[in-house]
């Protein structure tokens, strides 16, 4: 124990325990967020210094307004093409989550991980970054597959862990891995992949590619030191890689005033590096497209790394292990004051008149009947728990290239034991 | 402290007053032994992600922060190398900090803050500063948790000089060795065998889950008790062959016994303290039956397996009829789909026993 100082007139310190708006049985207020009207927030050249643009962190980047208008500087003018190839891959990926939340609920596996309310995150950026570039992302950013056009099938035999697992069951499910999508294997290790998208995009610039990074995590996850490492090595060397934060309001059960966010934004995080950092409203799919084609042009043109907080809401629980009514108020989702990004999305074209009604009760039916033949030709290879999963001396593969001497006989030692006991 | 509480036999355990005892599961017990040592000790101070308002992603405080406020109770952000370390300088200023590190599997990122700072202060500092933190964290597969829910890391910290590292099997032992540990004023590593917070596990995943209601080690003392650390516990007496296990593996070698043909007299001992370990115990029951198989979780190469049979050859060599067996988790990261041919259950623990029974 600390030897106590002589008794001080000065005022006891106090420390500070922070506390969120609402718990359960209260109101939701978000009044303490200020929402900037839509298209205010100044778009600065590309290929502008991060120091003559730090207001940015603390403005929000919107382009669609109340009406679902678009407006303002950051306007992507997007061709109603892409408009509704978005559209389409936000409600897909909606349907998706619905449909695996419902199988897990059903036994046939173990975990999953929704991402609705933020689906314009991971769909929007997709979007706007070319194939050839290589996402890190965190667990929660399945609609970057699904913008990558990767198969469903594909993606439910992970989260079945079944025989065609391409992980050969041997990773949580959603954690997927999809290098062909050039898409990197998804760490349980929350924030990991942040100096790994680094490294990578430090790589890409050393060998002279043209091909960049990008990689995303919570605003929970902004705690671990690995993102403080990543930033460090993006400023220093002038990584090529866009960095997003995607704060959703929540971590588990803390609120992001857990993570620092009482006391300043997530995209301020970046100005201490000096790194550009943008602030965007998260659920406006035009927004998260235009940051993210702004950062990749100054990744493109060596002005180094872009810090984007996407503000957003988790809708959902944090997992299939969750349950959000014990720590915050119910409420909250439909006091939200961003809105929903799918219908956000829906409302501007259909005030373009490049969408109506009808058409959006079809494409709803039809991402609904694609997720459920997925489903119906994943479940043909099994699901978790039923015996249909890889061989059980898969077990002992892909530790090392080679298997050494001691991993062979514990294989051998495995099947004669599960032999000799008649399995 | 001064009576001693009979019902749970050993000159180990001390029971300051007799209370009331009730039948608790696992999580039960360990927030009881956080409520009776916040109670009888305002510098005992817990944190960590959601262990505040919410209670513990397995419940573990819940009610704490409610009942001792926020200063004492309190959610921490995401980042396990900030929790320990802030919970030594916590325990420098005079605070009894008992830190949860959510999953085992997380514990890597306070690596640095645990081995080379908890572990060595009392030491570098010639006892000027100590770090009297008790690190609670869920360990153990069984759940299909994958890679990053399911790790036995306790190996990790036996090896590393400074850390005393306790797992305990039952609720009794749970809340015992907890209060132990908060009161010990070296850090230490308490790893919590989630597969057993709610049930003493058989070893089989696809049969209903056994219930600590109604178990003999799940009649908890409401008030204070301790388990005093480095004291094992002889979980099954017998002569044939001695096992020495620990957390989950202690029931499932119960449950092996239990059900298995021809199961040979087995004397069945409980670590329940790794370091420092109850090596009189173990050496007293080794010389006795002349055999010794070794269970644990984590996987083999360099496990604690391995200590715990070089020190058996090199004090019980003459005593010894048979190769010392090991059955653990073999040398790759746990699996999803496969879990239950990782797991070492009863099929691997029944061919051990037959091995070591056999010359
Ligand atoms: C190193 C590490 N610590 C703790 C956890 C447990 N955990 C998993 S997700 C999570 C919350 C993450 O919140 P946030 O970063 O805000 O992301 P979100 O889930 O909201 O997308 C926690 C604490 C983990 N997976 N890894």
């Amino acid at each position: 124990m600390a030897r106590e100082p002589a008794r001080s007139n000065r005022p006891p310190l106090e420390l500070h325990v922070p506390e969120p708006p609402a718990r359960p049985g209260e109101a939701a207020t978000f009044d303490h967020i200020v929402v900037p009207v839509a298209g205010e927030t100044r778009r600065p050249d590309p290929r502008e210094e991060p120091a003559a643009m730090r207001d940015l962190a603390y403005g929000l980047v919107r382009v669609l307004d109340d009406e679902a208008r678009a407006t303002g500087p950051w306007n992507p003018e997007l061709p109603p093409e892409t408009l509704r190839r978005m559209l389409r891959d936000m409600a897909l990926t909606r349907a998706f989550d619905d449909r695996m939340f419902r199988a897990q609920r059903q036994g046939k596996t173990s975990f999953y991980m929704k991402s609705l309310g933020e689906e314009a995150v991971a769909i929007a950026a997709a979007h706007a970054l070319d194939d050839a570039d290589m996402l890190f992302p965190s667990y929660r950013q399945q609609g970057l597959l699904i913008a990558r056009r990767w198969d469903l099938v594909d993606m439910m035999n992970q989260i079945y862990s079944n025989k065609a697992d391409r992980l050969q069951g041997k990773q949580l499910p959603i954690m997927y891995s999809v290098r062909d999508a050039n898409f990197f294997s998804i760490s349980g290790n929350l924030t990991t992949q942040w100096p790994q998208a680094v490294g990578w995009a430090m790589a890409s610039a050393a060998r002279g590619d043209t091909r960049i990074a990008a990689t995303w995590c919570g605003e929970g996850s902004t705690a671990e030191g690995d993102f403080h490492s990543a930033c460090t090595f993006a400023s220093v060397y002038r990584a090529p890689v866009i960095l997003n934060i995607v704060n959703n309001q929540w971590a588990i059960s803390s609120f992001a005033g857990f993570a620092g966010g009482e006391n300043t934004t997530f995209a301020a995080r970046g100005i201490g590096y000096g790194i550009a950092s943008l602030r965007v409203d998260g659920n406006d799919a035009l927004a998260v497209y235009a940051a993210t084609e702004w950062a990749a042009e100054r990744a493109r043109g060596n002005k180094g790394p872009t810090l984007i907080e996407h503000f957003t809401y988790r809708a959902e629980g944090h997992s299939t292990s969750d349950d959000p009514a014990a720590y915050r108020s119910a409420a909250e989702a439909s006091a939200w004051p961003l809105g929903d990004p799918i219908r956000r999305l829906r409302d501007h074209l259909l005030g373009l008149g490049e969408w109506d009604e009808e058409r959006h009760a079809a494409m709803d039916r039809e991402v609904a009947e694609q997720v459920k033949a997925a489903q119906k030709a994943a479940e043909k290879n099994g699901v978790l728990g039923h015996g249909l999963h890889h061989p059980m001396e898969t077990m002992f593969e892909g530790v090392f290239e080679e298997m050494p001497w001691h991993l062979q006989e514990q294989r051998r030692q495995m099947l004669d034991e599960w032999k000799a006991a008649g399995l | 402290m001064s009576e001693a509480n009979e019902t749970h036999a050993g000159a180990s355990e001390v029971n300051e007053t007799q209370t009331p005892v009730t039948s608790m599961t696992m999580i039960q017990a360990i927030n009881s032994a956080l409520d009776t040592m916040m109670a009888r000790d305002e510098m005992v101070t817990v944190m960590g992600e959601d262990v505040g308002f919410f209670g513990g992603v397995f419940r573990a405080t819940a009610g704490l922060q409610a009942k001792y406020g926020t200063h004492r109770v309190f959610d921490t952000p995401i980042t396990e190398c900030g929790i320990i370390g802030v919970a030594i300088g916590m325990g420098a200023y005079g605070l009894r900090p008992v830190p949860e590190i959510q999953f085992a599997d997380y514990i890597y990122p306070a690596l640095d803050q645990l081995v080379s700072e908890a572990a060595r202060l009392r030491y570098r500092s010639a006892g000027e500063f100590t770090a009297p933190l008790t690190v609670r964290s869920p360990f153990g597969g069984g759940i299909f948790g994958g890679q990053t829910h399911s790790q036995s890391p306790e190996g990790i910290f036996t090896h590393c000089s400074g850390l005393k590292t306790v797992i305990p099997s039952t609720p009794y032992d749970a809340k015992g060795l907890l209060i132990a540990s908060i009161e010990d004023n070296d850090p230490v590593i308490f790893f919590e065998p989630k597969r057993i917070y709610n049930g003493p596990f058989h070893g089989h995943y696809n049969r209903p889950a056994a219930s600590w209601a109604g178990h003999p080690d799940a009649e908890v003392p409401e008030g204070y008790y301790r388990v005093e650390l480095g004291k094992a516990r002889v979980a099954r007496a017998g002569g044939d062959v001695t096992v020495l296990a620990y957390g989950t593996m202690v029931q499932v070698v119960l449950a092996t016994l239990a059900e298995m043909d021809e199961a040979p007299d087995a004397e069945v001992i409980d670590l329940r303290t790794l370091v420092p370990l109850d090596i009189e115990t173990i050496e007293a029951s080794v010389n006795k039956t002349g055999r010794c198989m070794i269970v644990h979780e984590a996987t083999r190469t360099g496990g604690f397996g391995a200590e715990l049979s070089a020190l058996v050859q090199e004090r019980c060599f003459h005593a010894l009829e048979a190769p010392i067996q090991r059955v653990t988790g073999f040398d790759t990261p746990y699996p999803h789909s496969l879990e239950w041919a990782y797991f070492p259950g009863q099929v691997r623990i029944r061919e051990a026993f037959k091995r070591t029974m056999e010359d």
